[in-house]
């Protein structure tokens, strides 16, 4: 028998949910076989089976959320009972506090399981060696949700004092010297009794003033409800968007472009082409991309990171290009990597083949960071303007409406064009408004003309 | 009412009352739950006050006393002799023992504990059964086993006139000679206990030192000392057979440097380790797990696998201390009553009450050498101090461990007089996170003992500028 624990899956992922078995209780599976697809916040991965033999149980059904460390499943491998690997199974330690802390509230307060008394978790100050710190600062590390090893402290040796754990909890990991990946750190701020929301909304509003935080009212009282935890997808989404939305200064720049010539070649490729595959459904996405790129060569504003912290810009001298796809399943952010080194043609194919894995819960983690820049296009679905919201740490969003006939004035005639709408959401802290002015007038000089884009390929 | 169908009901119950369950039972109620305390025997107090700590330390003392006295003729106050009057000396350590475990009831009694005599087995996951008692069983909302461990049993085929430790504390006699089976802390304590009795003690240890958690060089200083109390020490010996012979005593075979010898001992005491007492609990009848070794899987909380039940002491892993039972058991009460309490205490001290004490807390040198740990090591003899030198007693050394880099304290370890108290402080500082440099800067009284925690700290910073530059913040 071997008990397969939820293996770490790298970036700071705590739990994910199950999308979809591909074995059945009892049945045979092969070792390195697919087992079952796992959707956490960042990407959906296939998880193969660590051993040949009989699916003897299974930790979930489809839509259980699992936590790193859990058993997810007993493959009878025709071995007796096996300790199960320890290595792989590493808890988040930011999330289980916090779980922690809940448990705690209620009458029978019970983790899921012992987990054997934990190793010191090496802290990021690279000693081997739980943090310094006093029992009652431990204890106080705990009542707030904070894995005290996730602390820098400000004493002698590194000692953790109770300023740098209250400071930590309101703060979060965003602490000035805080290195490692913030979401390890980010404790699930979940509030459910009194106390501790009166706790989170004093933290809250000691540091913006005016705020207040109410727990919402109970709806169920005003009629029927239906209530669904915040999980995945869903709740990467919320808190990428609060914190873009607390931390940017969000301007938005808006324009028409004429993309009627644009459109008879796009079309017209299309058609001739038909569906080789080669070269995607050739949507206007993939001309836009090729557009961004070479206005973000000319204006490395947009292509760049403000590092509150350091007080830094960071300018990429790279550009790879996310664009918003809809996935059903909430909001995935696809990134082709180096637009400048790729035709259009090329980038079509890899749009259609990443929307495609996106939809399908499959497109692997790497393929959704390192995103300098992003466009979400609406157009399909109807639009003439949004107020797109940047994909922190990213400083801009390009917005595309839906591209329709309009009466429009050229040389004193009132001619029908075809317009796509475009909005510039950016960040005021790197660019400002002229800027945004430039970079958009070059983006419609470019789609306008699809023989400008020809320098670009 | 039918005898044996009266059950209680309570919010939490406890199994057993040595320093796990007594101390959670009382911690419970006074956190405001209902407690229901059962406990196996007609005493509370567990081993370590019944058999175990309490009455081994009560007869350490004593022979401590008398070895003193006799020490004394070397300045002066003659001692001629000392008389042994072995019937008050088991006396007075029943006096000592009756005495602590009539107050452990009163504390229970006063804060409404509710105790009931009786061997416990879970039924269910929310209920107990008990035999020997009146009450027939307990239902209960939450539960702590606190069991507890008991000796190993001897091999099959020796002679049940061969001591235990148990049986050693009773003082059945004063043996010419002894034979201790186990060069563990419990063997080598009684084996100078019974030394001090007037027996001829001889130590026969599997491995190739005494006391194996102990770093080497704080178990030298007190082998120099006691060697000459000791007969024999025989190490990387093994017993082989011990027979009984018929005009009394015993013959033992002891495999020993290559060759099986032969000894002859008036008696035999045999301590060689404990197991948990998780045997025939019915836990079967819950979801806890226990392992080959009888070990109950817990968590940092001491929950176990089933939810609402949970473990503390001897039967959890780790240490088989009573104060290390003691603090789970706080931790257990209070994360039952909703406490941010876990069990993430950074050194749970040892100590050995030979003469000089042995005492460690925290990093030992032997385990930053086993896990490559860098340290910085801060060593101070008592032959360099004037309290020693005013006890006449120089056999002694304490040792800080520290982190190279930062003076963060690590570990500490001291033999010597009163080793077993001079520790608390290096367990503090571990705890609080204290570096060196607090240490050396605190102030000790003198002329104290204590003394040689400052001094060896301020070793370990003299020694941490020449192994690494230091680093002041």
């Amino acid at each position: 028998m071997y008990t397969f624990l939820l293996p770490d899956l790298g970036e700071g992922i705590a739990e994910g949910e199950i999308l979809k078995w591909h074995v059945e209780p009892g049945q045979e599976v092969g070792e390195d076989a697919p087992l079952l697809d796992v959707e956490t916040d960042k990407a959906a991965v296939t998880i193969p089976s660590p051993r040949a033999g009989k699916v003897a149980e299974m930790g979930g059904k489809v839509g259980d959320v699992v936590n790193v460390g859990e058993m997810i499943a007993v493959i009878d491998d025709g071995r007796a009972a096996e300790a199960t690997q320890a290595a792989e199974a590493v808890a988040t330690p930011g999330e289980s506090a916090a779980e922690d802390a809940d448990t705690r509230a209620a009458t029978a307060p019970q983790r899921p399981g012992p987990a054997p008394q934990a190793e010191p978790v090496a802290a990021t100050d690279g000693k081997r060696r739980p943090r310094p710190a006093a029992p009652a600062t431990r204890r106080l590390a705990r009542e707030l949700g904070v894995d005290i090893n996730a602390v820098e402290g400000s004493g002698p040796a590194g000692r953790v004092t109770p300023e740098d754990v209250h400071r930590f909890a309101a703060e979060g990991p965003f602490a000035p010297t805080a290195e490692a990946d913030a979401d390890t750190h980010a404790p699930a701020k979940t509030v459910d009794d009194d106390q501790s929301f009166a706790e989170f909304a004093a933290h809250a509003a000691s540091t913006i003033p005016f705020l207040e935080l109410e727990p919402l009212p109970d709806f169920a009282a005003d009629g029927p409800v239906e209530i669904e935890p915040l999980r995945s997808i869903r709740r990467k989404v919320a808190r990428k968007m609060v914190t873009s939305m607390a931390l940017v200064p969000h301007v938005a720049h808006m324009d028409d472009a004429d993309v009627t010539a644009l459109e008879e070649f796009r079309l017209s490729q299309r058609a001739e082409r038909g569906d080789d595959p080669g070269i995607g459904k050739l949507t206007l996405m993939s001309f836009v991309i090729k557009a961004v790129t070479a206005g973000l060569r000319a204006a490395p504003s947009f292509n760049a990171s403000l590092d509150p912290f350091k007080e830094e810009i960071v300018y990429k001298k790279y550009y790879n290009i996310g664009f918003a796809a809809d996935t059903g399943r909430g909001l995935v952010v696809p990134v082709i990597q180096g637009t400048d080194r790729k035709s259009i043609r090329e980038i079509s194919a890899e749009i259609a083949e990443k929307a495609g894995l996106a939809r399908e819960g499959t497109l692997p983690a790497e393929d959704m960071r390192g995103g300098t820049f992003t466009i979400t296009n609406v157009g399909p679905l109807g639009g003439t303007a949004m107020l797109p919201t940047i994909n922190y740490p990213e400083v801009a969003i390009l917005g595309m409406g839906k591209v329709q006939e309009k009466p429009v004035v050229r040389d004193g005639e009132i001619v029908i064009r075809k317009i796509l709408p475009l909005t510039l959401a950016f960040d005021h802290r790197i660019a400002d408004g002229a800027d945004a002015a430039r970079f958009v007038g070059e983006l419609i000089r470019q789609l306008s003309d699809p023989n400008l884009l020809l320098l670009e390929t | 009412m039918v005898m044996g169908s009266l059950r209680q009901e309570t919010q939490v119950a406890v199994i057993g009352s040595g320093p796990g369950g007594y101390v959670a039972a009382l911690r419970l109620a006074d956190l405001g739950k209902e407690v229901c305390l059962v406990e196996e025997r007609p005493r509370f107090g567990g081993t370590c006050l019944l058999e175990g700590c309490i009455p081994s330390k009560t007869l350490i003392h004593a022979v401590e006393v008398k070895e003193s006295a006799l020490a004394a003729a070397a300045f002066g106050l003659g001692c001629t002799g000392t008389s042994i009057d072995l019937d008050r000396l088991r006396e007075h350590t029943g006096q000592v023992v009756g005495g602590l475990s009539s107050g452990i009831g009163s504390l229970l009694k006063r804060r409404g504990v509710t105790t009931l005599e009786g061997r416990a087995r879970f039924s269910s996951s929310r209920s107990l059964e008990l035999e020997g008692g009146e009450v027939s069983g307990v239902d209960f909302e939450q539960c702590i086993i606190a069991t507890g461990s008991s000796l190993n049993r001897l091999p099959e085929g020796i002679s049940d006139k061969v001591w235990s430790s148990a049986d050693a504390l009773t003082l059945p006699s004063v043996p010419e000679s002894l034979l201790v089976v186990g060069g563990g802390y419990i063997g080598l304590e009684l084996g100078l206990v019974y030394q001090g009795l007037g027996s001829s003690v001889s130590v026969v240890e599997f491995f190739p030192r005494l006391l194996m958690g102990a770093d080497q060089d704080l178990v030298d200083i007190m082998v120099t000392s006691v060697n000459s109390r000791l007969d024999e020490v025989m190490l990387e010996s093994k017993v082989q057979t011990i027979d009984e012979k018929p005009g009394g005593g015993f013959a033992v075979t002891i495999a020993h440097e290559g060759e099986t010898i032969t000894r002859e001992y008036a008696q035999v005491l045999v301590a060689i380790g404990r197991r948990p007492n998780t045997d025939d609990l019915g836990l079967e009848n819950t979801a806890v797990v226990v392992d080959e070794r009888g070990i109950v899987a817990t968590n940092e909380l001491c929950q176990t696998d089933e939810p609402g039940i949970y473990a503390i002491g001897d039967v959890t892993r780790g240490p088989m201390l009573a104060h290390k039972a003691s603090r789970e058991a706080k931790v257990a009460a209070e994360v039952i009553c909703g406490h941010a309490a876990e069990f993430d205490n950074r050194a749970i001290p040892a100590v050995v009450y030979t003469d000089p004490e042995i005492a460690w807390t925290g990093l030992t040198e032997r385990e930053a050498a086993d896990e490559g740990i860098e340290i910085t090591v801060g060593r101070f003899p008592l032959t360099a101090l004037g309290r020693a030198r005013t006890l006449d007693r120089t056999d002694g050394m304490v040792k800080i461990i520290a982190d190279p880099d930062d003076g963060l304290i690590l570990g500490m370890g001291i033999v010597g007089p009163h080793a077993s108290e001079l520790i608390a402080e290096g367990t503090l500082a571990i705890e609080m996170g204290a570096t060196i440099e607090d240490l050396t800067a605190t102030i000790h009284p003198h002329p104290t003992l204590s003394e040689a925690v400052q001094e060896a700290a301020e070793v370990a910073q003299g020694a941490a500028v020449h192994v690494h530059p230091p680093r002041r913040p």
